[in-house]
């Protein structure tokens, strides 16, 4: 059934409501499809079979009745670092390993509303701290267009099921890059939301001055289509906002040409240790959106390399004392030591992983008596610089067009042992996490081993309009985000 | 480079029990990652560019009324409790015989 599961929302939405699919049907087609790759791809965590059926037979009988919503009837995976309501909820760790949660997500609750079907959680770094997945404490999740490499993370379990069509739309968040480095290593199309845009109520929280909610799709519409859904100012989340809904139509029918567009190309985002292949695709795609009428200029964000310096201060930071509610008394891990103390000890050093440790080591140092101004106060700063940056260029322009990571899909284990060469890995995206601005990553060509290249499209806090209407301009004029895995089954036996 | 006494005080700080491995492991790589880090000081930054804590520019928020809603029941707030009694967690001594 693999045209059921490659359809988008929207195409998905026009068979259900036909009554030429049912939701039954789809939500099988999907769920046999994940029995069959599952094995090879590994992107979930926990499959909600049952749960999926029951979801779907419910939209069925909500179809039935003639209802209508985006979503009723489309099956759709979570990222595991969301609460699920009576569904386990990891957030890839040990120490939530059997952790099932009594409450949903603010975004769970409207898709429930909407009548998705959920087909069960996706796998992730452990708290979503990570840059290939490899940080799951429940293995590795591997990319689609080839098993040797990582997905990119933390939202890896994402990307893999939207660009395998293991699902029709994915949830993800993005706290340095996590929905956008994973979809242009994958080949997807993946929105980082302005902060404060979508609730962050039930996201389990690593840094909570940059950690966002969003989607992964199969393309522009349905970003525009999931954050419909998602967005809105929620009493249960104060640092979110109301912001004029985005307008689903005028994305749809997005014009053909980009006249009077500006669009800036970042000069920092092209320096050494980008691959030449991305560098190449990225221009070539810069190169489109002018012939479609946009007219670019270089612009300068000067200090792009600092992002990654303040980022790594400040979220770890903001993880050390987040991850201090995991302490073994109300949910979660228990090792009982000699005294209170030594329990907390023993059950957050047995519950952690490796990155997790060294982000939270990491920010209690930042935060201690004698370093708190060096590091952190002095990291804060730099991130006031850095929001000026982009102040300053989307002044001149309307969109900034760059690459999303440096290179492509690197291969699983080569940077494990390297946690800074990890980070660097995220240098093209961690400015507009400090910035709070929004960004899309969307499909812009291949390497010589056929590879996915992600384009990102960064637009001012809240411009998401603009942002998602360009990238369906270039997806109109364009075939790389139609492209697919091969994923047959006799050349998975390897 | 930190000293293996410093990685041993911010675990603690941290309530993290760490392995003889992970100290020294620890030690090399938050080392090279704070090096990184130093060039934060290096940059300009003038006296009057205040700290950005959050790109929103909403500081309290208020709820407009207060409103009683539906909770968690005590069963739900304790189902996932590594150890409970009926009604409460069940936790080791916070104050020793001497406290």
């Amino acid at each position: 059934m693999r045209a059921l599961c490659s359809l988008t929302i929207a195409e998905a939405r026009r068979l259900l409501r036909e009554r030429a699919v049912s939701a039954r049907e789809l939500t099988f087609a999907y769920l046999e499809r994940i029995q069959q790759l599952e094995p090879s791809l590994h992107a979930f965590i926990s499959v909600a079979t049952e749960l999926a059926i029951e979801m779907a037979d419910a939209a069925d009988r909500r179809i039935a009745r003639g209802e209508d919503t985006p979503l009723l009837g489309v099956p759709i995976a979570i990222k595991d670092v969301l609460v699920t309501r009576d569904l386990r909820t990891t957030a890839g760790s040990r120490i939530l390993e059997n952790y099932v949660p009594t409450w949903d997500a603010t975004v769970v609750s409207k898709l429930r509303a909407m009548g998705a079907v959920f087909l069960g959680k996706l796998n992730c770094d452990e708290f979503a701290m990570g840059s290939s997945t490899e940080n799951s404490a429940f293995g590795v999740t591997r990319n689609p267009w080839r098993l040797d490499r990582v997905p990119g993370g933390s939202s890896g379990g994402s990307a893999v099921a939207v660009a395998a069509d293991l699902c029709c739309a994915a949830l993800g968040t993005d706290t340095g890059g996590s929905i956008r480095q994973p979809a242009a290593l994958c080949g997807v199309t993946g929105l980082k939301n302005s902060y404060g845009r979508i609730s962050r109520y039930g996201l389990i929280a690593f840094a909570s001055s940059l950690d966002t909610v969003g989607a992964l799709t199969k393309d522009a519409l349905d970003a525009a289509i999931m954050l419909q859904a998602l967005e809105g100012r929620d009493p249960n989340d104060s640092t979110s906002v109301s912001a004029p809904p985005v307008d689903v139509h005028a994305v749809e029918h997005a014009p053909e040409k980009l006249q009077g567009l500006r669009v800036g190309v970042p000069k920092e985002y092209f320096t050494a240790g980008i691959q030449d292949e991305v560098e190449e695709a990225v221009r070539a795609a810069i190169a489109q959106l002018e012939a479609l009428g946009a007219r670019v200029q270089e612009v300068s964000l000067p200090r792009t390399e600092l992002g990654l310096a303040a980022y790594y201060i400040i979220a770890p930071a903001e993880a050390s004392a987040n991850l201090a509610r995991f302490d073994g008394v109300k949910y979660g891990l228990r090792v009982t030591g000699n005294d209170l103390i030594d329990t907390y000890c023993r059950t957050r050093g047995a519950g952690f992983g490796a990155e997790v440790k060294r982000r939270i080591m990491l920010g209690t140092y930042a935060l201690s008596a004698g370093y708190y101004d060096a590091y952190y106060v002095r990291a804060q700063k730099v991130r006031t610089l850095i929001k000026q940056d982009f102040e300053q260029a989307f002044a001149q322009v309307d969109i900034l067009a760059a690459p999303v990571s440096p290179t492509t899909a690197f291969p699983i284990g080569s940077k494990t042992e390297d946690p800074l060469q990890m980070y660097l890995a995220d240098v093209f995206t961690l400015p507009a996490s400090l910035a709070g601005v929004c960004a899309i990553s969307i499909p812009c060509g291949f390497d010589r081993l056929g590879l996915p290249i992600g384009l990102q499209l960064i637009g001012p806090a809240f411009g998401e309009q603009r942002v998602l209407q360009v990238a369906r301009t270039y997806q109109m004029h364009t075939d790389f985000h139609l492209r697919k895995p091969n994923l047959d089954l006799s050349s998975l036996a390897s | 480079m930190l000293s293996s006494e410093e990685v041993e005080r911010i675990a603690y700080l941290a309530r993290l029990s760490l392995s003889e491995a992970e100290k020294v492991r620890y030690a090399q790589q938050l080392s090279a990652i704070l090096d990184y880090a130093a060039q934060l000081s290096r940059v300009e930054v003038g006296d009057d560019v205040p700290p950005t804590s959050s790109v929103l520019s909403v500081h309290s928020v208020m709820r407009l009324e207060d409103t009683i809603l539906p909770g968690l029941t005590r069963e739900a707030a304790l189902r996932n409790a590594p150890l409970a009694d009926e009604s409460y967690f069940v936790v080791q001594a916070a104050l020793g015989d001497d406290d």
